[in-house]
This record gives C-alpha cells, structure tokens and sequence, in this order.
C-alpha cells in the first residue's frame, strides 16, 4: 500500500516534518531533531524503493488525487532521475546527522528554525526531481530557492544576507524567464504536462514561438545552475552561509538545475529538436568549454578554501552543460552520470570544509597550515575527494569524465576536450596546493604565537568523521559500480528518448 | 509601416507586458537603492503574471461559471468552450502571486538585516562599508 506512493511520500515526509517542527519549536525543542531525521529518512526509504521498483518495472507515474495526467499532476520516477532522487535524499540526510553540532555552533538558539527551512529546501528539490508537471517545477523550484535564500543568509552577519539579495535578485529573473518559457508553451500546446507537451510539438515545430518557449526555459535554469556567464551570484552566496547550509545547498542544487536542463531537452522538447532544428549546440559546447576554463581559473586565483569550492562548482557546471550539448550518447552519459558523482564530490569536499571550520573557523589558506596533523581523518577525506575531483581511477569523477571526453572526441569538440583536460590539471594543482600547506606546520617566526611547537591532534567530532567516511566510501563505490549504472539505468533511458 | 503598426495594436497584450517587464529589469539593474530594485523585481514578476491572465482573455467571454447551471439542470446544458474564459492561466497565476509575495517578504527580511548592519539602503555605501 505505502509502495504504491512512494513518489508522493518522498516529498511528503521531509515536507510534513517541516511543517511539524515549525509548531514544535514552541512545545518541546527537544523533539524537532528527531522529528527532521524521521523525515529524511521516511524520503530515503522511499527514493530506496523506489530505485528497486524502477530498475524492475522500468518507469513509475504516479498520479496526484487520482486524476490523470494531462488534467491533473503526475509524479514521474524513471531511470533518468531516480538516481537523482536517491543522492538527493541521502546527501541531506547524512548532512543533516553530521550537522547537527555544527548548525548549533553557528546557529546558536535559532537551530530549530534552520531545520524547518532545511526540510523545506529538501522537499522542494526533492519535487522538482520528480514532478512531470512543468508550473509545478517552476513552484517547487521557488520552494526550494525561497528555502535556500533563507539558510543562506543565516551565516556571517556582515555579508551573508547582501550576498543572499543578490541571490534572490538572479534567482527571481533565473525562474521568471522559466515561468515565462513555459507561458509560451502553454500558448502553443495549452498543456503543461510534460509528456503530453511532447506528444503536441511535432506537429508546430517550425513555430519561432517554441523556439523562444525554450530559450526562455534555457537561460532560466542556466541562472539558476550558475553557468559561467550567469554564475555572479554563487561565489558569495556559498561563501558567507553557514556551512550546514552550504554543505546541503551547494552539492544539490546547482544539480538539480542541470537535471532539470537534460530532463526539458530530452522529455518535454526531444533530443533531436534541441540539436538539429535549433543548431545551437556548437555555441553551448563553446560557451560550457569557456566555463570550465574560467571556473578553474578562478578557482585557482581564490586564496580561500570556501570560494575555492566554489569556482570548482562553477567548472563542473561547465562540464555537465558541455556533456549533455554535445550531442551523442557518451556525452549525455557523462553528463548524467557526471550530476551524480559531482553531487558526491562536491558533498564530501564540503563535508571536509565544515570538519575544518568547526574546529579552526577561519578557512583562508594561511590558516590551514598543519592540518595534516591536526585533523588526519578529514584531511585524508580531502584527499580521496580532491582525487575524485581530478578524475584518479576508481574514484567516481574518472568514469563520468572518460565519458565526457568520448563523447567530446565523438562530436569532433576539441575545445571541449581540451578544456576537460586542462581543467582536471588545474584541479591537480588547486588539490595539492592545500596539501602542501596542510603538510606543513605554521611558521618559525610565529614560535611565540605557538609555544607548543607542535600541532595537537585536534579532530572534528565523530558524527561528522563518520558521514566524511561514508560519502568517502560512497566516492570509490559508485565509481567501482558506474558500468553497472550506466548499463543498467542511465544508458536505457538515454538511447529510448535519443531514438524516439 | 502600417503592417507594423496594425500587428502592434492587435497584440499590444504582449508589448505592455514586454515594456513592464523591461521597466522592471532596467530598475533591478540599474537602480542603487535595495527598496527601489525590490520593487523593480516585483514589477517584473507582475508583467508575467499580466501576460499569462491576458492570453487566458477571450472576446465576448464571461467568467467560466456555468450560467444556470445549478442543481438538476446542470447536466443537460452544452458548454461552448468560447463562451468562457480559460481560468487555468489565472489559477496557475493565484500560485505566481503567491511566490512572489513570499519572494517579496523574504526580500524585505534580508533588507532590514542589511539595514541593520549598516544603517544605510543605497548600495554603494554599502560595498564601501564592506570594502573597509
């Protein structure tokens, strides 16, 4: 009985809990934690099985309230984003445990009021993942945003709530533009269901309207995943949150935009639309190809670990937007597989820069000297996830990378090629210059400061040493069993919607 | 030129939208003052919300309530879909208005702690302030 929602409990549970936590902050703030992770948990035992449903079945519709779809709203889980759904409900589950001591240290008395936004933001990516509704994307992805702009801005008081303005500033064009596209389509099809919108284009094609109808849509979720032009918003919203915030925020939701670009190129307007009839892939490969480069330059010119991280996420966007353009099956392989891997990457590197807040605060790179010895664990975890993030077998970010570049050489993209190759170089450098500094204890001069001499073992506490551990796993697992994702989920799924 | 100037007149829906919405644009840009972008930005919201209630719109039409129809009677009326509005556009605008009211006040929150911090609105000062 429960099985057969599934799709709609995924949302429902972090959803209801939200809302629960929000009335017990004022009866009993000692239940509000448990009550969070009952919610979490209820999405991950649903995206679970979920994931096991669908490598069965193959897709799941799932009809809101009983009315079919092109009237009513359907759920859709297909091969395509259950992977999505599960790294989304995981990812905040595991943050949320590791945090909880985290968010109280940054937080102070106003932590239970962060879980209700934390839960707001998951159900809402969680529902943007998985609706096949295109109004009720653009509702869920304000859900999300609203949520985010709102544990964003709970982090450094000076600058935090102006880097979350400007946030809201690009994210209110980002989904207008969104809402605006799906107007037109609305005009064209007078449906906004997606596979039913899809089902009515052929026929109207040659219509400048549709052209514009997804320009619209593009250049909106392109704000909203920071894509290199676009990306003015991201560096310091990431860099001034709370770091449970960004810890959260940062892995899932530029993804969740890049899933949201594949899904409406590939569900709601055909692949071979996109391509042939638009031509403007050359111009998205070179723009993505100018992204990576300009993401990792940048990254390379920060002299602080937070917004390091973040120029890093500017360049995988790159990566993910060049691979799912280029055309062919590798590349949108790659770039499927690509959302999942990075999502971990990107969660572990963060997870390795909350360890390091907690315990020294302050994350410029001259702070970060004798890391090594202080904090082996989280440094080792920084390590295996800088390594994914070069792309070093078996760690997950190679496997997604070679598809990316097979595709790239398949597509006769050079630029892009080389662009992924100098990046991951780029990135090499950008890894071990921290390990460099973390190697070495502080300076001789600064003997006075430090009268010790020696770094004391100093390290995160073990909730978070643990999710670093488990995500560290994660890292080499999913890279281990990427054949059998790609054969088993994404390529299905890729070469029926290529072929159709 | 006239051609122009008939297909302007006959969609002008679209070109007030569009002219809103560039208004609202050229504030959220251009202007200095937080207030004065936030009602840039909400500007810019309601020139989508005015294009999706527009294209709902029909000549001659009437809100989509069955006239007469009621009780027992309701069964046996034909509907004539051009005798009334499509309400869909405006129902899916009740949600618009909706985001964009929470968009606002969690806007307006921001702007108050910023004022707070540093007793000023216009942006300017403010990147001063933070360069110091």
């Amino acid at each position: 009985m429960i099985g057969a929602h599934s799709p709609a409990l995924l949302i429902l549970f972090p959803l209801l809990a939200s809302f629960v936590i929000a009335g017990l902050i004022w009866l009993d703030r000692r239940l509000c934690f448990p009550v969070a992770v009952i919610g979490l948990f209820g999405s991950v035992y649903s995206a679970g099985h979920l994931f096991f449903q669908v490598l069965e079945t193959g897709a799941i519709s799932y009809r809101f309230g009983g009315w079919p779809p092109p009237m009513g709203i359907e759920l859709q889980v297909d091969q395509l984003n259950i992977l999505v759904l599960v790294v989304i409900s995981l990812v905040a589950l595991i943050n949320f445990v590791a945090s909880k001591r985290s968010m109280h240290t940054e937080l102070g008395i106003k932590d239970e009021t962060f879980y209700v936004l934390y839960l707001l933001f998951v159900a809402g990516i969680l529902g943007v993942t998985a609706t096949a509704d295109l109004f009720n994307l653009y509702v869920l992805i304000e859900i999300s945003s609203l949520a985010s702009y709102g544990m964003l801005a709970m982090g450094h008081p000076d600058r935090a709530p102006w880097a979350s303005l400007n946030y809201v500033f690009l994210g209110v064009i980002g989904a207008s533009f969104y809402l605006l596209g799906v107007g037109y389509l609305y005009i064209m099809t007078g449906s906004l269901n997606m596979g039913d919108v899809h089902s009515l284009l052929p026929p109207i094609m040659h219509s400048p309207a549709i052209v514009v109808a997804f320009i619209f849509c593009l250049i909106g979720v392109w704000v909203k995943m920071a894509f290199f032009p676009l990306h003015g918003w991201l560096p310091n919203a990431y860099t001034f949150a709370p770091v449970s915030a960004s810890r959260v925020i940062a892995p899932l939701m530029t993804k969740v935009m890049i899933y949201v670009m594949i899904r409406i190129m590939l569900s709601v307007f055909g692949y071979e639309y996109v391509l042939e009839k638009l031509d403007l892939h050359k111009w998205v490969v070179a723009l993505a190809s100018a992204a990576i480069i300009a993401g990792a330059f940048m990254a390379l010119a920060q002299q602080e670990l937070k917004r390091m991280l973040a120029y890093i996420i500017v360049c995988e966007v790159g990566y993910m937007v060049g691979g799912a353009w280029l055309g062919n099956v590798q590349g949108l392989t790659g770039a499927v597989l690509h959302i999942i891997n990075d999502a971990l990457m990107t969660f572990a590197l963060f997870l390795v820069l909350g360890n390091i807040v907690y315990i020294r605060t302050k994350t410029r790179f001259e702070d970060l000297q004798g890391l090594f010895a202080s904090m082996p664990w989280t440094m080792a975890g920084f390590v295996l996830a800088g390594v994914s993030i070069i792309g070093v077998p078996p760690t997950c970010g190679f496997f997604s990378k070679w598809y990316l570049i097979l595709g790239g050489i398949e597509a006769g993209a050079w630029v892009f090629v080389v662009a992924l190759v100098l990046s991951s170089l780029i990135s090499a450098i950008l890894v071990f210059r921290i390990v460099e500094i973390g190697f070495f204890p502080a300076d001789d001069s600064d003997h006075e400061a430090y009268d010790h001499g020696q770094e004391v073992l100093k390290e995160a506490p073990v909730p978070m040493l643990g999710a670093l551990g488990l995500v560290g796993t994660g890292l080499i697992a999913v890279g281990i069993w990427s054949g059998f994702l790609v054969q088993r989920v994404i390529l299905p799924f890729i070469q029926q919607s290529v072929a159709s | 030129m006239s051609d122009l100037l008939t297909e302007i007149v006959h969609k002008y829906n679209y070109w007030l939208y569009i002219i809103l919405m560039m208004i609202g644009l050229y504030a959220m840009i251009a202007k200095n003052n937080l207030i004065k972008k936030l009602v840039g930005m909400n500007i810019f919201q309601t020139a989508i919300i005015l294009f999706f209630i527009s294209i709902g719109y029909k000549e001659d039409a009437t809100i989509p309530i069955i006239a007469g129809g009621h009780g027992d009677h309701a069964a046996h009326k034909a509907i004539e879909a051009s005798q009334y509005i499509n309400p869909l556009p405006h129902v899916l605008m009740l949600t618009a208005i909706v985001v964009s009211v929470a968009t606002l006040g969690v806007a307006l929150a921001l702007v108050v702690m910023i004022y707070q911090r540093y007793q000023t609105l216009e942006e300017d000062e403010i990147r001063m302030r933070v360069k110091q």
